[in-house]
């Protein structure tokens, strides 16, 4: 990936992630749909001064989530994640 | 709700002349930098743009034979979003309708793409007839690349998210298929002056 | 790991601006008292929300300077140039303000005692804000650790006088120095930007396995980790919180 100062780390957007899912969740583990590479949350990279928040495999930059704030509530469009961890929680 | 921050107005306090600046925004003086992704760093020999149209016929030029086309110098006002405007701002660049002049489409949509996946899409007729250009200076000197340098589509009457940076070309559709923006809840046209910012304004 | 800190849904909580203190000429820190709060461990943001008459918001992430302590959240705030929330809180927030936050927030740049050693951390400018608060909960826990600091002057330079105590409270701290603007007369510390001399020579090597913290600035959290790397530091031990475009 390129060098820039304009990203942040998922951590930046856990407060969306905790609403989203009802729990913690930058310690989570995410996979990757395109690579596979697995990270935690708080360590994918993040674009948040776009239209709306981008959240990017930092070892590949797909797209795993985006969220848009509309004025009805914030959309949430899950991309690229092939699968997140929600430890101790039965399925 | 209803919880107010005494005392807190936000950033929108230099009111314009309002034929000058679209409702809901404010004027900045900063040119703000807005990025859904890292900056591609895009050497110009590397560089081309391209024409696809809805037969897949491809028209491609490289940087040198980009920059033998006529250029034309614009100010313009642009309008973000996220409701910054930015007032005569000067950009170089060819006319759209310098590039569309020898291509033979009755395609009325195009999606535009770019370096990064980035991607958004425009009725055909908004980017003839003087409206859109593909740039690559801005106030007299090459765009720089985390405001989409070497070139980005340059398209001032629409929001500013339609002025794709990194542009690396067109395609023509038949059918309007929306962009990334679009594609979450954006305004499919994206006129500011209607303040279409999300779709169904 | 303290449960009730990372469980459980978020909500919009209001809080009460107890004081507000002058770090640095361009940061201040607010205290602020939290009625509902669930705890908080080190490393932890909140978010705060702005909501103006006509309902206009904006909102921003700040780290946790505190220590856990029950109700009591202290946020330290560096003054951007027309920046949007930061400008509110320095030129119009008073005490017996109220504010709207939700948090704590993070899981994954976390510190606390029970995590063990040794802990490596590494701030410039208002970078610093969250690896204070893990400095500050080291106490009596014997856990080595190692702070390397970066301001652009001795004025600019955050919990100053604090920073210059905790090493002689807490012997296992060591903290290093780097003004990279300007340096007072008979400075002893560094004077140039972070690089991978400096690295090598104040922090704990990658035989050592440390837990690595890097906060501040996007483009120094970018290159602090990138030399962290090359020193062979795997990057799995290397957490960062990047705060956004320059600054610090
Ligand atoms: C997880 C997290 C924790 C953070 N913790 C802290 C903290 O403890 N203390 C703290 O002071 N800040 C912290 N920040 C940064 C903070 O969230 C804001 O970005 C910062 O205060 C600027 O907001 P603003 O509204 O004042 O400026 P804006 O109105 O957002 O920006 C104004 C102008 O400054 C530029 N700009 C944006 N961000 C910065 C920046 N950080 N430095 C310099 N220029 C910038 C913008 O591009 C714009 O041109 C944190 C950020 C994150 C993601
Ligand atoms: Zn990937």
């Amino acid at each position: 990936m390129i060098d820039d100062d304009r990203h942040l780390d998922g951590n930046a957007i856990g407060g969306l992630l905790q609403v989203l899912f009802g729990r913690e969740m930058t310690h989570e583990l995410g996979c990757c749909g395109n690579c596979g590479a697995v990270n935690p949350l708080g360590a994918t990279v993040v674009y948040v001064d776009a239209p709306g928040s981008v959240i990017r495999c930092p070892a590949c930059g797909s797209v795993l989530l985006v969220a848009v704030a509309l004025p009805t509530g914030v959309r949430v469009s899950i991309e690229s994640l092939r699968w997140i961890d929600l430890a101790e929680i039965g399925a | 709700m209803t919880f107010v921050s005494r005392g807190f107005k936000g950033r929108r306090q230099v009111e314009a002349a309002a034929d000058r600046v679209p409702p809901g925004q404010y004027v900045t003086d900063d040119f703000p930098v807005l990025s859904a992704g890292p900056t591609p760093l895009i050497l110009t020999e590397n560089w081309r743009f391209t024409l696809i149209t809805e037969a897949n016929e491809e028209l491609t030029w490289n940087w040198d034979e980009f920059q033998q086309l006529p250029h034309e110098q614009v100010t313009v006002d642009i309008h973000c979003v996220t409701k910054w405007s930015k007032l005569d701002t000067r950009w170089e660049g060819v006319s759209l309708d310098t590039l569309l002049a020898g291509v033979k489409t009755s395609a009325r949509f195009a999606l535009a793409y770019s370096h990064g996946g980035y991607t958004t899409n425009l009725p055909l007729a908004d980017l003839t007839g003087g409206k859109a250009w593909v740039a690559f200076n801005y106030e007299g000197a090459p765009l720089r690349p985390e405001h989409g340098g070497p070139a980005r589509l340059l398209v001032p009457h629409l929001y500013f998210w339609k002025s794709a940076k990194w542009v690396q070309g067109l395609r023509l559709m038949d059918q309007e298929s929306p962009g990334f923006w679009e594609s979450y809840g954006y305004h499919i046209y994206g006129d500011p002056w209607k303040e279409q910012r999300y779709a169904g304004d | 790991m303290e449960r009730t800190a990372v469980r459980g849904r978020l909500s919009w909580l209001l809080a009460d601006v107890v004081e507000l203190i002058p770090e640095t000429p361009r940061v201040k820190s607010i205290r602020l008292r939290v009625p509902g709060w669930t705890g908080h461990l080190p490393g932890q943001h909140v978010d705060l929300r702005l909501t103006a008459e006509d309902g206009y918001q904006a909102q921003r992430s700040y780290s946790i300077a505190n220590p856990p302590e029950g109700e009591n959240v202290t946020i330290t705030v560096e003054l951007v140039d027309n920046g949007e929330v930061s400008s509110y809180v320095h030129e119009e927030l008073r005490v017996g303000d109220r504010i709207e936050l939700r948090g704590p927030i993070g899981g994954y740049f976390v510190w606390e005692p029970a995590r063990g050693g040794p802990l490596q951390l590494v701030g410039g400018g208002s970078g610093l804000v969250p690896l204070m608060a893990m400095a500050r909960s080291l106490g009596g826990a014997a856990v080595p650790a190692r702070m390397l600091v970066s301001a652009r002057t001795q004025e600019d330079l955050i919990y100053r006088q604090e920073l210059s105590r905790l090493p002689t409270e807490i012997p296992d701290l060591r903290v290093d120095y780097t003004l990279t603007r300007s340096q007072p007369d008979g400075w002893k510390g560094y004077a140039r930007r972070v690089d991978r001399a400096m690295l090598g020579e104040t922090t704990f090597d990658s035989g050592q396995n440390p837990q690595i913290f890097v906060c501040g600035p996007t483009g120094f959290v970018e290159s602090v980790a990138t030399i962290l790397r090359e020193l062979g530091h795997p990057p799995e031990r290397i957490r960062t919180e990047r705060f956004g475009p320059t600054g610090g």
